[in-house]
């Protein structure tokens, strides 16, 4: 915890600009050597486009770079993993139809033109034995589940002689127990004099892991603490500039009336998803149900089967005592299911419309002047600022495109269409992923008012922290059957944890 | 017995023709191309091959043209699909119109005529009248190993095999999936002429319009068939073959059935295999097979 030397990594004024956003204004960053530096920050911060920057996949406006004292000039990802740095991204760039040892052989600098398999599969045998990363190096990529991948990302890094690891939210796609594990990775990666840059929303983990934390908001950086010499508030201060709410726990209501219902549901499986298999699960009124699972366990499947986006080849599903097996999407819409889902730029929204185009779609024939020849803009308009302030929601710009708002923008967004409509149910399909707190919280906040107004909620979410802090009852679901129901005030976390991964059985194949 | 003899070592002559244009095309759907266009190559590479054979009175300088002629049809398929970004199945099926009309182009003053052929040595012994084959043959058995080896076994291999996954992720890993892709489409172009050429120099001798009777189309099937393993390929060229040669036996012993029945057999044959054994499994074609690669960013 000394400084022993100079840093491996210095970062000093680095100015980034896109179109309409200042992403990094002035940012000075350093790394030591053997050092694990937290960057904590909400989306949109610019902590992702800071890292990227320095591992030359963006290329700053202004500022300077130093590696190792030595000014850099980090024009690509080669350039930079020439210079020792490697970045593990959110989204893995893995080959799934290859083994781990070809995937981590691609990337090595000094590769033999003809492959010898053993002394391949020797050398990531000994480097994942020495950080604890077990991974089989003859095993199919595509059969690994996500924290194995991660790891082969890691191993592909260390392999490739880097020396600098910086991970994009690396917890992202881990159950708890993996989260542990990669921590623990971290520890024996910094005894062994590797320097690691890691991004995180998550307050605790800034707090558990790094022996630095950099904190920042809207592209600046606010400061650089040791988390023995913070607390929690004060990190959350810098974060946000101000106190949050936390979410207010709900009251036990009895629930009403069924709305929806699934009885022996079947779907057929899809390449590597599992069709639902006999599912069994009712939504009454007033109600939040959740479903927890790793992703990838029938989740998605399950809001593509109510949502009617899907075909249900076996079994009965019952909308407000109407058998609504066969109905298709837009009948669902317009008798009251709402649906809020993750990434709503891929699922909910046309990216190059503006918020106005994309509102006036949900409902052309409303808005409509002219019988059909023109819009009504103020109507559109009007009914925005309405669901706004109805659902007490922050507005968001009405003119810029919908690809061009930030994650917790576009979700507001999505909820206001979806919500200030008539609707009975509410589908939630990860709808905080990737989001701030503070828009995740809105996102929540909106489905315990729905509950509130006796709507029925199903939340589909791998936060078990959400699930336990929103739901009435938790189904948890494992390769497309439900495997586990339970009660929040009854269960434990780590319970429902063991149950997602299939009864403590750690990534079966 | 002597029937038994007759008919494996026919399937293996009639093997090669399918084999050279199965393996070529393996190696460039490893890259991420799907060429159509295979037929048009093929044809290409009969008719030129038997015209340069029968000016020349040399077979190798045919085989040699046909090649040639092959590479340079499919690095132009090549760069209309990598640098100008072409649909690739429109830009194969343009290459095999193409390539039939230039074949009959090429071949019009040659048709019923005959010319040199390879020469062909026995593969046991001397005296035998069966297992005789030219050059070809025993390349095309060769190649396949070899190919293999260079897929599976070597860095380049593994770098071509990671473009034609995810060129985004070989390009990452320092390599250029454009000029991976113009090296498999050169050896692709190659191997689908020469294996028209073995048709017309290797074989019969002759030239007829449209005389590789869809094979360069057999031969895509074959790729699915074999799993893009070049290993694989061999099996499907020898039952494709098989049944060729078994058709014409069929024919020379005077069976009844009309002649343009018989020459679907093999066709047939070929569908029936690709329904049995060709049924996909996981992650076994390349993931970015047919799809437009527009650079890094």
């Amino acid at each position: 915890m000394c400084e022993p030397d100079k840093p491996v990594v210095q970062l000093q004024g680095i100015t980034k600009r896109f179109p309409g956003v200042l992403a990094n204004d002035q940012v000075d960053f350093d790394l030591y050597p053997g050092e694990i530096h937290a960057l904590l920050g909400e989306n949109g911060a610019g902590k992702s486009t800071l890292m990227k920057i320095l591992y030359g996949f963006y290329r700053a406006d202004a500022g300077t770079i130093r590696v190792n004292g030595k000014l850099a000039h980090i024009r690509s990802p080669r350039d930079a993993r020439l210079l020792g740095i490697g970045m593990v991204f959110q989204g893995f760039t893995l080959i799934p139809a290859m083994t781990v040892a070809e995937n981590v052989a691609l990337f090595m600098a000094e590769l033999p033109p003809v492959l010898r398999r053993k002394d391949l599969h020797r050398s990531i045998t000994q480097a994942s034995e020495r950080y604890g990363l077990a991974l089989n190096p003859g095993a199919l990529v595509w059969q690994l589940s996500i924290g194995e991948q991660q790891r082969v990302e890691l191993l592909k890094l260390l392999l490739a002689g880097a020396r600098v690891l910086i991970f994009d939210e690396p917890t992202k796609v881990l159950v708890p127990h993996e989260v542990a594990a990669l921590f623990h990775v971290f520890q024996s990666l910094k005894a062994d004099g590797y320097s690691l840059i890691f991004i995180t929303h998550k307050l605790r983990e800034a707090l558990t892991c790094a022996d630095r934390i950099t904190v920042m908001r809207q592209g600046r950086v606010v400061g650089t603490v040791r988390p023995q010499e913070v607390r929690e508030e004060t990190l959350l201060q810098m974060m946000f500039g101000e106190r949050l709410a936390e979410i207010s726990a709900k009251e036990k209501r009895k629930p009403g009336d069924p709305i929806l219902e699934l009885q022996g549901v079947w779907t057929k499986p899809v390449g590597t998803a599992p069709g639902l298999q006999n599912i069994n699960l009712t939504v009454h009124a007033g109600e939040i149900v959740g479903v927890a699972g790793v992703s990838g366990n029938g989740q998605r499947e399950l809001g593509d089967a109510i949502l009617g986006l899907i075909r249900i080849v076996r079994g009965k599903k019952i909308f407000r005592g109407e058998d609504a097996t066969r109905w298709p999407p837009r009948r669902l819409i317009q008798s009251g299911v709402a649906f809020v889902p993750e990434d709503p730029l891929s699922m909910a929204v046309v990216p190059w419309f503006s918020v106005l185009e994309n509102l006036a779609l949900l409902d052309l024939r409303g808005f409509s002047r002219f019988g059909g020849l023109g819009l009504d803009w103020r109507r559109v308009r009007e009914f925005l600022n309405l669901g706004f302030s109805k659902l007490g929601l922050e507005t968001v710009p009405e003119r810029v495109r919908a690809a061009n708002l930030s994650g917790g923008n576009l979700q507001r967004f999505t909820l206001v269409r979806e919500l200030s409509r008539p609707y009975h149910l509410v589908v939630g399909l990860y709808p905080t992923r990737g989001l701030d707190v503070r828009s995740a919280n809105a996102v929540r906040q909106a489905f315990l008012a729905a509950r509130e107004e006796g709507k029925g909620v199903l939340l589909i979410s791998e936060d078990l922290n959400e699930l336990f802090a929103l739901c009435d009852r938790i189904v948890v679901m494992l390769k497309g059957q439900i495997v586990g129901e339970f009660r929040p005030e009854e269960a434990d976390l780590t319970e429902v944890g063991r149950v997602m991964t299939g009864a403590g059985v750690v990534h079966a194949p | 017995m002597s029937w038994l003899l007759s008919w494996i070592s026919g399937a293996i002559l009639y093997a090669a023709p399918i084999l050279f244009p199965t393996l070529g095309e393996v190696v460039e759907q490893r890259t991420g191309m799907v060429n159509l266009g295979l037929e048009g190559l093929m044809l290409l590479g009969a008719s030129l091959s038997f015209a340069v054979s029968f000016v020349t009175r040399n077979a190798w300088l045919g085989v040699l043209a046909a090649g040639g002629a092959g590479l340079l049809a499919n690095l132009i398929y090549a760069w209309l699909v990598v640098h100008r970004r072409a649909h690739q199945l429109a830009a194969g099926l343009a290459l095999m119109f193409f390539g039939i009309g230039m074949s009959a182009l090429i071949g019009k003053p040659y048709v019923g005529q005959m010319a040199a052929v390879l020469p062909k040595y026995p593969l046991f012994g001397t005296q035998s009248l069966f297992f005789r084959y030219d050059p070809l043959v025993y390349v095309a058995f060769v190649l396949a190993p070899l190919l293999w080896f260079v897929l599976f076994c070597t860095r380049f291999g593994l770098k071509l095999r990671a473009v034609g996954e995810n060129p985004s992720v070989a390009y990452a890993a320092g390599v250029s999936p454009a000029l991976v892709r113009y090296i498999g489409a050169a050896l692709a172009g190659v191997l689908a002429a020469v294996g028209g050429a073995h048709l017309s120099v290797g074989i019969t001798g002759t030239w007829s319009e449209g005389m590789t009777a869809g094979r360069g189309f057999i031969a895509i099937a074959l790729v699915i068939f074999s799993r893009w393993n070049p290993l694989r390929a061999i099996v499907g060229a020898l039952v494709f073959g098989g049944a060729v040669v078994f058709q014409l036996q069929l024919q020379a012993m005077g069976v009844g059935v009309s002649a343009f029945i018989m020459d679907m057999i093999p066709y047939v044959l070929t569908v029936l295999v690709l329904l049995l054994w060709g049924r996909g499994v996981r992650y076994v074609a390349p993931a970015s097979l047919g799809r437009v690669y527009f650079g890094a960013e």
